[in-house]
């Protein structure tokens, strides 16, 4: 976890408006995007003002992956030969297959190469939108190295699926946690759907907590007005934070005692707990919380 | 470079700039601006227009432009897009 | 002649009966003020107050060429009363008028042919926006128009600065006595709290209303010894223009950055605390800062003393749900404000003496915590521009924005770091309206920036990790973006005469130059 992408928050890539503050909207990642939020006629456009965007405007160190029309579409492959000499941090890769990533890894490589990026530097988010791609989800991260997180894509899943989309979320139970559960196998992020109704922020915060207790690591956004609630849940609180910090002080007291095995607050502390309390340190760290010096 | 045909780019929402080409008439850089900021800003993006078409090598061309307070990017970018479209 | 602020205020400029004095800061001198004698006619009790025809009340008021007439503005977009009265002063041929409005509006449109036949000459107020304020920049007004701010127009009636000559007051409901009451009949409006100086210091007032109704006019908000005439016509208001509609929080995500940013300011303060007093304006931004204000009272438990200025139905819900003590009035932007009037005795109307008026015995601004107020221009010494636009076209004014900025324990500017390509951070201001003196805080959504007059707010800020930058810094945020507009030219003809609160000359302004 180089990165905390408790946020994606999608930015339609023909709109200068939105793409020159996308910076300021507080998301982990923006994600300017040439696919769906832009019209056949508009590609061109679009893919145009994300290339001189990339060069000129300041995004204030949030992460910006461009989601590309799918490689072996004509779009999608122009769309990353175009765009790659611009240096995204990463690409979102829509409708993933191993075919489909294969092609977008080889497209960047070449490319990289005759920009003298260094190879493998900019990185892939598939959206995992279709029964196959939750199915496969295995071999397509094993396809390349560049994958650093997959994106649950379940509107388009749900259609695949033919089966209605509810605003509950059980029909996506299942690719939820087969998606959380092999990305954790793999050491990747997993990041849950965007929820679609802008207005509802009690649905919002439930079905961000849904995609946050079967493994999710950060959900992506439709608007900047749901960053503050995605983040609320995956920004560990004050409380886990400081029980995490005295856990490990606990544990730094016990390993100069020499004593493996401790009690703390009256409970044995093994390694689970610990491994927990050092992922909620790392979290705050990269959130921002904690300062990394005050914890050596 | 040769301007074949009319074409367009970008829109009238706010900090976009609407461009319209079309093949000149040996005037050269034909260039009509209109701006929400043109007292401040006119000669500025009238230079960002011309300095795009060249490096485009146009050398005749019509460009009607409604700007309604773009950036340098968009200026550049929807510019070098009509032209692109009227290739 | 240079004032305080570096402010050219060329030697050409007059104000009629009285001195030029010219800004030296805001610093208010505890001294005796003297109040103005008024001239009062006694009333006959065998004669009626109540005349149906306007040129007869005209006649009535004595009203002669030079002389000075006043309206107020909350009839706002609405208001039929000024269009009404000076078509038929223009018809009957009175020359040379200057007219004292609170604030003039785009309704007000036929004032420009007024002033281009000579019926008008002269203007005062606190706040134009439209054809007028146009005109006025395109210097079709023959003398400068004075700008002042709300409480410096109190001040300026008070002592007799601005001498008005009749008043006429528009009177959502009156009766025949001339008791005026604002938040009843067909063209309510709520709080006449502009009004109220005009009342009482000029020389004849004359209250026209279109809802005549059986004595008394309870409940009375201007009261009969103030009020020469009753003049009753069909119609005050258009009340689609009179009220808006309920003003929605912002949508745009770069308005709710700001909101999110000013609340970290606040809370950093230390001023969020049981009993604090908070203003905000009716602008989508100013309602977002509102709203998040209103969670953090929720989550804290922390309930407010009260809340002021124009009030808009957002507030009044803050005062239902018991988060303010108090509303204190001077106008009413919606229905909704208007309504509480009726029905909550917590919500006051305040006088615009009251609300700001830096020579009374003690001006509301004075107790304010909190005030969030706009911004056009704002330079790197923190003076703000609300008068002008960036092309030099009036198109605002003050208001209470000096007055709230003056008293405001915290007065923290919101706005755009650029708008349209156009900077908020500027050089120099185009206008300055406020001093940089008292304007603490600069929010946008790329920064804040703390005034150096205020170190301690810089130290409040730090120990509670709210990063600030200077306000340069900010310019050069924006200038990497947008780039340096160039300066816009004028003419030299000035066209208004910017009064600060205590009635010593800020600025002025200059005419456009021809388009």
């Amino acid at each position: 976890m180089r990165i905390l992408r408790r946020s994606m928050l999608f930015i339609p890539g023909n709109s200068p408006n939105m793409i020159q503050n996308a910076g300021i909207l507080g998301a982990d990642s923006i994600i300017l995007d040439v696919e769906d939020a832009v019209s056949i006629d508009e590609k061109d456009s679009a893919r145009n003002l994300i290339m001189h965007a990339l060069e000129e405007v300041d995004f204030y160190g949030c992460e910006v992956v461009v989601r590309v029309n799918a490689p072996s579409t004509a779009f999608g492959e122009k769309d990353l030969r175009e765009i790659t000499p611009k240096r995204p941090d990463a690409f979102m890769i829509p409708m993933a297959t191993e075919e489909e990533i294969r092609l977008a890894d080889a497209i960047i490589s070449e490319i990289e190469k005759e920009e003298g990026i260094e190879v493998g530097s900019i990185k892939l988010v598939p959206i995992a939108e279709t029964a196959y791609a939750v199915e496969s989800i295995a071999d397509i991260i094993r396809t390349s190295k560049r994958i650093e997180a997959v994106l649950l894509g379940a509107e388009d899943l749900t259609a695949d699926m033919e089966i209605s989309r509810t605003k509950e979320g059980g029909e996506i139970y299942y690719a939820r946690n087969k998606i959380a559960n092999i990305c954790k196998a793999f050491k990747i992020q997993a990041i849950d759907t965007p929820f679609a109704d802008v207005s509802d922020s009690k649905g919002l915060i439930e079905d961000t907590l849904k995609g946050k207790s079967l493994g999710m690591t950060g959900k992506a956004a439709i608007n900047p007005r749901q960053v503050d609630t995605i983040h609320h849940v995956y920004t560990p609180s004050q409380e886990e934070i400081q029980y995490a910090k005295s856990v490990i002080d606990a544990m730094k007291e016990a390993n100069k005692a020499g004593k493996g095995v401790f009690s703390f607050e009256g409970k044995m502390i093994d390694a689970p707990i610990i491994l927990r309390a050092e992922t909620v340190i790392r979290k705050a760290i990269l959130a921002g919380m904690l300062n990394e010096e005050a914890m050596k | 470079m040769k301007i074949n045909k009319v074409a367009r780019a970008g829109t009238m929402e706010s900090s976009d700039i609407f461009i319209m080409v079309q093949p000149g008439d040996n005037q050269g850089l034909d260039i009509r601006l209109s701006s929400v900021v043109i007292d401040q800003y006119g000669n500025h993006i009238r230079n960002v227009i011309m300095e795009t078409l060249k490096s485009m090598n146009i050398e005749d061309i019509e460009l009607t432009a409604n700007d309604r307070g773009a950036l340098d990017y968009t200026i550049r970018s929807r510019v070098e897009t009509a032209v692109k479209r009227a290739l | 002649m240079k004032n305080i602020l570096g402010r050219e205020i060329p030697d050409s400029v007059t104000l009629p009966n009285r001195q030029i004095r010219l800004f030296s800061g805001v610093q208010v001198r505890h001294e005796d003020v003297v109040k103005k004698s008024v001239k009062t006619r006694v009333a006959d009790p065998t004669e009626g107050k109540v005349i149906h025809d306007i040129k007869k009340a005209i006649e009535k008021s004595g009203l002669k060429d030079g002389m000075t007439i006043s309206f107020h503005h909350h009839l706002r977009n609405g208001d039929y009363v000024m269009n009404l009265i000076m078509a038929e002063i223009a018809e009957m041929g009175i020359k040379d008028l200057s007219i004292a409005a609170s604030s003039i509006f785009p309704i007000q449109a036929p004032l420009v042919k007024h002033m281009e036949s000579g019926t008008v000459t002269g203007v005062y107020a606190a706040y134009m926006s439209g054809p007028v304020a146009k005109a006025i920049s395109e210097g079709k007004l023959k003398n400068p128009a004075v700008m002042h701010t709300h409480g410096g127009r109190s001040r300026a009636i008070e002592c007799g600065d601005l001498k008005i000559d009749v008043a006429f007051i528009g009177a959502p409901t009156c009766d025949p006595m001339g008791n005026i009451n604002g938040t009843e009949g067909k063209s309510a409006c709520g709080s006449l709290g502009y009004a109220n100086s005009d009342a009482l210091y000029a020389d004849r007032v004359i209250a026209v209303t279109d809802n005549l109704v059986v004595y008394p006019a309870c409940p009375i908000e201007i009261t009969q010894e103030y009020v020469d005439y009753v003049l009753v016509v069909d119609s005050i208001g258009d009340p689609k223009g009179i009220v808006s509609g309920t003003t929605q929080i912002t949508k745009d995500p770069v308005g709710l950055k700001i909101a999110k940013n000013t609340i970290r300011v606040i809370e950093a303060s230390g001023l969020l605390k049981e009993g604090m007093s908070f203003q905000t304006g009716a602008g989508g931004t100013s309602l977002a800062v509102a709203s998040y204000l209103k969670d953090i009272m929720k989550e804290k438990r922390i309930t407010g003393s009260f809340m002021s200025g124009g009030i808009t139905g957002y507030l009044v819900d803050m005062l239902d749900e018991g988060l303010f003590k108090c509303i204190m009035d001077v106008q009413c932007f919606d229905l909704s404000a208007i309504d509480s009037l009726k029905r909550n005795k917590n919500h006051q109307i305040m006088s615009a003496s009251m609300y700001g008026n830096p020579h009374n015995k003690g001006a509301l601004v004075n107790v304010l915590d909190i005030v969030i107020l706009g911004a056009t221009e704002i330079d790197l010494n923190f003076n703000v521009n609300v008068t002008t636009d960036s092309n030099g076209y009036i198109m605002g004014g003050s208001g209470g924005h000096s007055d709230t900025a003056a008293g405001a324990k915290l007065s923290i500017v919101v706005s755009q770091l650029f708008k349209g390509r156009l900077p908020a951070v500027v050089d120099e201001v185009t206008t300055v309206s406020t001093p940089g003196e008292t304007v603490d805080v600069l929010v946008t959504e790329r920064g804040i920036a703390i005034n150096p007059l205020r170190q301690d707010l810089i130290e409040k800020m730090k120990k509670h990790n709210v990063p600030v930058m200077t306000i340069k810094e900010l310019q050069d945020v924006a200038e990497k973006m947008i780039g340096k507009p160039e300066k816009i030219q004028r003419s030299d003809k000035i066209v208004s005469v910017v009064e600060y609160r205590d009635g010593t000359i800020i600025d002025v302004v200059y005419q456009v130059k021809d388009q």
